[in-house]
């Protein structure tokens, strides 16, 4: 699609709606003086969720279910998290060895699926075909026409994480696995086996993902350097050695230099450093640390963060993968957007690591299951989803009701990069511009897409997408509207 | 002790025993009447309906219709099998049922049989009432947004555990089960182990604590459908 950005009068606005290849509904504003020069670019997340509402009341065993109903993507992070919180209202967080590599085993799953379909389905049509390709190819069909084995690869490593998830959570979409001190099934012998038998082809897989985005990177350095890019902090949970843990640690963010600014602090005391910030325009809210304050506390979450913050990978393929990454920015923090990719399919290749080492680890299929202790009445779970660090927060009172609810998504960490990465790109690709392309436009696309945001958690769509571009002018009346359905 | 007699369900001929109900011959035959508000070892209620037969010719609920010598039932026809499925319809629409993150789900009788009756979505308006919960137990949970008023807790209460915690209140739409108290359910003597919370069929009397405890596939309806363990039997 082109728009082509005549106008009659003044100031215009381009508004991009919906945000396509994401997960969820979106989208994009850009105002431009007469001069096309861009003066304010943002992203709008249009959704709504009451669910921190609509759960007081309820008993806190049913959270981990219903909270994972945010989301048909990565409903594992919401239900872990959930449930992490409510060991702790149990008394029940040193989880038995089963349970808790029970619960590792769903969550790597769902890091393996959700990075696979990301990379593959989402974003390998801009990389394949670039920025510019005629939108009618640049889609998964597209990329299923011409690479045909790409897609597949995609299909197979998507469904082997839900695999993994149905075994350990009952269903591959909103299942029961984890419950409040523990978890309800083991991994039977029959189950580990079907997936030993495929194990050492999804590692080839995850292997050869990790070469097509790492050298997609490399050869495109120059331009990706700048892409939407803008130095920040970064934020993950770590282990508390410093290796990258995905399921549990201490918090730890650092600086666009690598400076701590969070040094591995218990996360039960995330409201000490973590505020949200309200602004007028937008239904989502804006994380910050509060030692740094609204203006430079925002930071990233997600794969490249979790690069960034953790001193090394305790599994040797993926910690080979960081060392490399590491190399390009001096060992510095790497701040570069389109980065994200390479990073998320560095996790993917842990995952499958972290999957093969479970499956030959004989306490899955231990009997010893849940665990019990002194009851709290308030608790905090973390986790690292595949989309950055989420944080579940809950008050449960002495009649085992939840009386309060915080859940402060990965997306919604994302938000403030998300909306500094639009307005670079629209600065740097747009701004000035006598005409407004498309091609323009998917970059800031593009850009949104290596966060890999979750919008509306409960929506999913991908390939060929609706867009919606209207002009206006300085009035507010449409001049120019292209529309594809 | 007087002999047996046989009647017939559906053309095929059941034996029944003197002082049975049609259920109860028919269940001891193998033959499933769909039901929601009977349990086995209650008195039956017979307010849902949804064990309505034709009793010849006339309609009749076959949890409480003595069997006779001669009689003719039909049972599994296209007719009843639809006013049963707009009963269970109804019976979803007029509460509050989130089978999506109800511990019950995969035990619920109401959710199995409208998965055994080919119930996808009601056709009917949701009615959306405000009810109310009560956690004031330590060992119960009490969900009225689920209650379908069967009445299972009033008589187990009463007659197997000879307490009477549990009484409706109430008429037509604002009917719903009260307990026997000044305030709220902590205020009985009901305990978790009674049988008048364990005989609730769907998820609105629940011991606490317990959950999801069960995985999927292993529920007590993940394999089978409800009435599968009757029909099991029939030779």
């Amino acid at each position: 699609m082109v728009t082509n950005a005549s106008t009659t009068a003044g100031t215009r606005k381009i508004t991009i709606e919906p945000v396509t290849r994401v997960e969820g509904h979106g989208k994009v504003t850009l105002h431009l003086d007469e001069k096309n020069n861009v003066s304010q670019a943002r992203l709008h997340i249009v959704e709504f969720r009451g669910f921190e509402r609509f759960i007081q009341g309820r008993p806190y065993w049913e959270v981990p279910v219903i909270v994972q109903r945010l989301c048909g993507i990565c409903p594992v992070s919401h239900h872990l998290a959930a449930a992490k919180a409510m060991d702790r209202i149990v008394g029940g967080e040193n989880l038995t060895p089963t349970a808790e590599k029970m619960r590792r085993l769903m969550h790597y799953g769902q890091m393996f699926q959700s990075h696979a379909l990301h990379f593959f389905h989402l974003v390998s049509p801009d990389l394949l075909f670039g920025f510019d390709a005629d939108p009618a190819v640049r889609n998964v069909i597209g990329v299923a026409a011409k690479f045909p084995d790409l897609a597949v690869q995609g299909v197979m490593m998507r469904k082997f994480g839900q695999e993994i998830i149905k075994a350990t959570a009952g269903k591959k979409i909103h299942g029961t696995g984890a419950i409040p001190g523990g978890v309800n099934k083991n991994l039977s012998v029959q189950e580990r086996d079907f997936f030993l038998k495929d194990m050492e082809q999804m590692l080839a897989w995850a292997r050869s993902a990790l070469s097509i985005a790492k050298d997609y990177t490399a050869e495109h350095l120059a331009e990706l350097k700048d892409f939407g890019s803008f130095e920040s902090n970064h934020l993950s949970l770590v282990r508390k050695d410093g290796a990258m843990d995905l399921y549990h640690g201490v918090l730890r963010a650092v600086d666009a230099k690598g400076e701590r600014v969070l040094n591995d602090v218990d996360y039960q005391e995330y409201a000490k450093h973590i505020a949200e910030e309200v602004r007028d325009w937008s239904y989502m809210k804006f994380p910050f640390m509060k030692s740094v304050g609204p203006e430079k506390g925002w930071y990233r979450v997600g794969p490249l963060a979790r690069l960034n913050t953790a001193d090394f990978i305790d599994t040797p393929e993926a910690e080979a993968a960081r060392k490399e990454f590491k190399a390009v920015t001096g060992g510095k923090p790497n701040n570069i957007t389109m980065a994200y990719h390479w990073a998320r399919m560095i996790e993917c290749l842990h995952s499958a690591e972290k999957i093969n080492d479970l499956l030959h680890d004989k306490d899955l299929q231990g009997t010893d299951l849940v665990t019990k202790g002194e009851r709290r009445e308030e608790a905090v779970g973390l986790i690292e989803a595949p989309r950055g660090t989420l944080f579940h927060h809950y008050r449960v009172n002495k009649q085992d009701q939840v009386t309060m609810a915080n859940l402060i998504v990965s997306t919604t960490n994302n938000n403030e990069p998300m909306n500094r990465a639009v307005q670079k790109v629209a600065q740097d690709c747009i701004s000035g511009k006598p005409e407004v392309t498309e091609g323009l436009l998917n970059r800031i696309e593009v850009a949104i897409r290596a966060y890999d945001p979750c919008l509306s958690c409960a929506t999913h769509a991908m390939g060929r997408m609706p867009l919606d571009v209207e002009i206006h002018d300085c009035e507010g009346k449409v001049v120019d509207r292209r529309q594809r359905d | 002790m007087s002999a047996t007699f046989t009647f017939t369900i559906d053309g095929k001929e059941i034996k029944g025993q003197p002082g049975q109900t049609i259920m109860e011959a028919a269940e001891a035959a193998g033959v499933y009447i769909p039901r929601l508000c009977y349990s086995k070892d209650l008195r039956p209620h017979g307010s849902c309906r949804v064990c309505t037969c034709m009793v010849n010719g006339r309609p009749q609920a076959a949890c409480t219709q003595p069997a006779a010598e001669g009689m003719v039932v039909e049972n599994n026809t296209d007719e009843l099998q639809a006013i049963r499925r707009d009963l269970v319809e109804m019976l979803f629409v007029e509460g509050n049922h989130f089978c999506p993150f109800c511990e019950k789900s995969g035990n619920c009788e109401l959710q199995a049989m409208a998965y055994r009756l080919g119930i996808t979505a009601p056709k009917f308006p949701y009615l959306w009432p405000d009810r109310s919960v009560d956690a004031s137990h330590p060992e119960v949970f009490i969900d009225r947004n689920r209650c379908i008023l069967c009445g299972r807790c009033v008589n187990a209460s009463k007659d197997a555990d000879g307490k009477n915690v549990f009484q409706f209140v109430g008429r037509g739409e604002h009917k719903r089960v009260a307990v026997n108290a000044e305030a709220n359910l902590a205020d009985t003597d009901l305990k978790g182990t009674d049988r008048a919370v364990a005989v609730c069929p769907v998820g609105a009397i629940l011991v606490k604590h317990k959950g999801y405890a069960t995985p999927v596939g292993r529920r007590s309806y993940d394999q089978k459908p409800i009435g599968s363990e009757i029909e099991s039997k029939r030779k």
